[in-house]
């Protein structure tokens, strides 16, 4: 598969959507809607459910199942009702001394008047202050599409993991094409140059591992119930200043190598 | 009979008459109107006719802002190599260094704001729309670390596209990287304020320029998340006027003042000593 397959295979309907990988991997899950302040964002889902026998925060970029549930959730796009959301949630794990784990798929953060005018840029900026400063492991796994700041607000983690032929990118290859060749029909050569594939992450240590997919949904749910446990088992003694210390860590190497 | 030579022009040349000197112009993209350099100058190159902000660059700013001699810079041979070798970016950057005369798209240093210390940074948008990748992320990533460890306060200007594409997933990570030594400098209880300048959009506004205790932004910048002309496509409906700009965030509740150019340095000076900044 060539980069531009992939992107496409990210977005693709047939592969499963956050709310399966949900129910396929977590007993008791228990949505809590609304961010307290302005509304409930259909494309952030968040709760509390049980995994491997402990309590964790769960919070996902859901696209929706079908068409009308698709547009319910503005296709995973997330408003900035949709960050607020998640950094109540984060801050409810904080308090009480429970992991955070979270599944990404979204195209990026909501585009548009509504999102500008509620603080878009905002909401972004304070779940990434908020992460950065947390003491409970935070474990992330993009599912399909890791879009931009969008994705990035779940995924300021202690762990990131991708599903094989997910993508990770700091733009979408239409955006790409059309700023820098300026030509919005490149999108394969954007997507080549962008390097946004699962193995190009690895490349760049900016995630911990690649998630087999397999034929079957199955497998997919297998593995990133795997990557869970196992992410998550090396925390135990681990003291809560470790744990945002190892954050801190994560990052501060991003990039530094390429000065 | 008048003589021709009545309307020819005097060829008269004193001798040791001085040439006029010839003063720089500039023609306002705001109004169109000529203006006399040395006298945009005296009006922090804010257009007296109407009022358009020109670009500044990162080292006018540090020259309005702090005080005379104390600027000490930090990683100036600090910049980006081409991580991903995407296309035509070496050039790019080669072609950033010239216009611009930095090396990368953000300045970093130590100085003082009416004699009390600071650490300060400014963004260059003459590089690549100031933009963020590795070498930005990684400047400003310092200057908060050394801010902390010497118990500074950081003033910052913003001015940026936001991440920079040609570094792809490296440029996003800066956001994470930054954001997470801006919340370090925080939890120490040390000031943090960012001044928003025309433009600060995408991920530098996505993370530390929105992190900061205090937000200032200058008038007229525009300030958001996606940019406008981004927004009109995506959603295919026309921008109300004055959309995304600073008096509209002000209004929205994302901006604490407006502060204009010729007040700033007294308001930081002001802003720094609130918050127990003694004079040196």
């Amino acid at each position: 598969m060539n980069a531009h397959q992939r992107v496409l295979a990210a977005r693709s309907n047939l592969r499963p959507d956050a709310m399966k990988y949900i129910c396929a991997l977590f007993t008791d899950f228990i949505e809590l809607h609304g961010d307290r302040r302005f509304a409930d964002d259909p494309a952030m889902v968040a709760g509390l459910a049980n995994f491997n026998g402990r309590c964790v925060t769960l919070l996902a970029l859901e696209k929706g199942a079908d068409t009308p549930d698709r547009l319910r959730r503005n296709f995973g796009s997330a408003q900035p009702e949709g960050y607020r959301k998640s950094l109540w949630h984060m801050r409810q794990a904080e308090k009480f001394n429970r992991p955070v784990l979270c599944l990404i798929d979204t195209a990026g953060a909501a585009c548009g008047i509504f999102a500008e005018e509620r603080g878009q840029s905002q909401a972004i900026a304070e779940n990434l202050w908020e992460m950065m400063g947390m003491q409970v492991p935070i474990i992330s796994v993009i599912i399909g599409e890791g879009g931009s700041g969008g994705a990035l607000a779940l995924a300021a983690a202690n762990k990131v993991f991708m599903m094989e032929t997910a993508i990770y990118s700091v733009l979408s290859p239409e955006g790409a094409a059309s700023i820098i060749y300026k030509d919005a029909g490149k999108v394969a050569e954007a997507s080549e140059a962008l390097k946004l594939t699962a193995k190009d992450m690895l490349d760049f240590h900016v995630i911990e591992g690649i998630l087999p997919e397999g034929e079957r949904f199955s497998t997919a749910f297998q593995s990133v119930r795997d990557a869970f446990i196992k992410a998550l088992d090396g925390y135990h003694g681990m003291s809560r200043e470790q744990i945002r210390q190892e954050r801190y860590d994560r990052f501060r190497k991003l990039g530094g190598g390429w000065v | 009979m008048l003589q021709k030579s009545l309307f020819k022009k005097p060829n008269l040349k004193l001798e040791g008459e001085p040439a006029i000197a010839a003063v720089p112009m500039i023609d306002c993209p705001g109004c169109r109107h000529r203006l006399e350099l040395p006298e945009l100058e005296k009006e922090y190159y804010v257009c007296p006719r109407c009022g358009y902000s020109h670009k500044l660059t990162a080292r006018r700013r540090i020259g309005m802002i702090l005080d005379a001699e104390s600027f000490r810079e930090l990683d100036a041979g600090m910049e980006s190599r081409d991580p991903l070798q995407f296309p035509a970016y070496a050039e790019k950057l080669e072609q950033a260094k010239a216009v611009s005369g930095e090396k990368e798209a953000v300045v970093t240093g130590l100085g003082s704001i009416q004699g009390v210390p600071c650490a300060f940074f400014a963004m260059e948008p003459g590089f690549m729309m100031g933009s963020m990748g590795a070498a930005v992320g990684e400047k400003l990533t310092r200057l908060f670390e050394r801010a902390l460890k010497d118990r500074l306060p950081v003033i910052g200007f913003t001015v940026s596209g936001g991440a920079r594409v040609q570094e792809g997933i490296l440029s996003l990570m800066q956001m994470a990287k930054v954001s997470g030594a801006v919340r370090r400098h925080s939890d120490a209880g040390l000031l943090y304020t960012a001044v928003l300048c025309d433009a600060t959009t995408g991920g530098v506004a996505a993370s530390f320029a929105m992190q900061a205790d205090i937000i200032l932004a200058e008038p007229g910048a525009l300030i958001g998340f996606a940019g406008p002309r981004v927004i009109e496509q995506t959603t295919r409906q026309k921008l109300p006027a004055g959309f995304q700009r600073a008096e509209f965030q002000l209004e929205k509740g994302f901006v604490g003042t407006l502060c204009k150019r010729s007040e700033q340095r007294s308001l930081l000076g002001m802003l720094l000593k609130m918050h127990g900044g003694k004079e040196r």
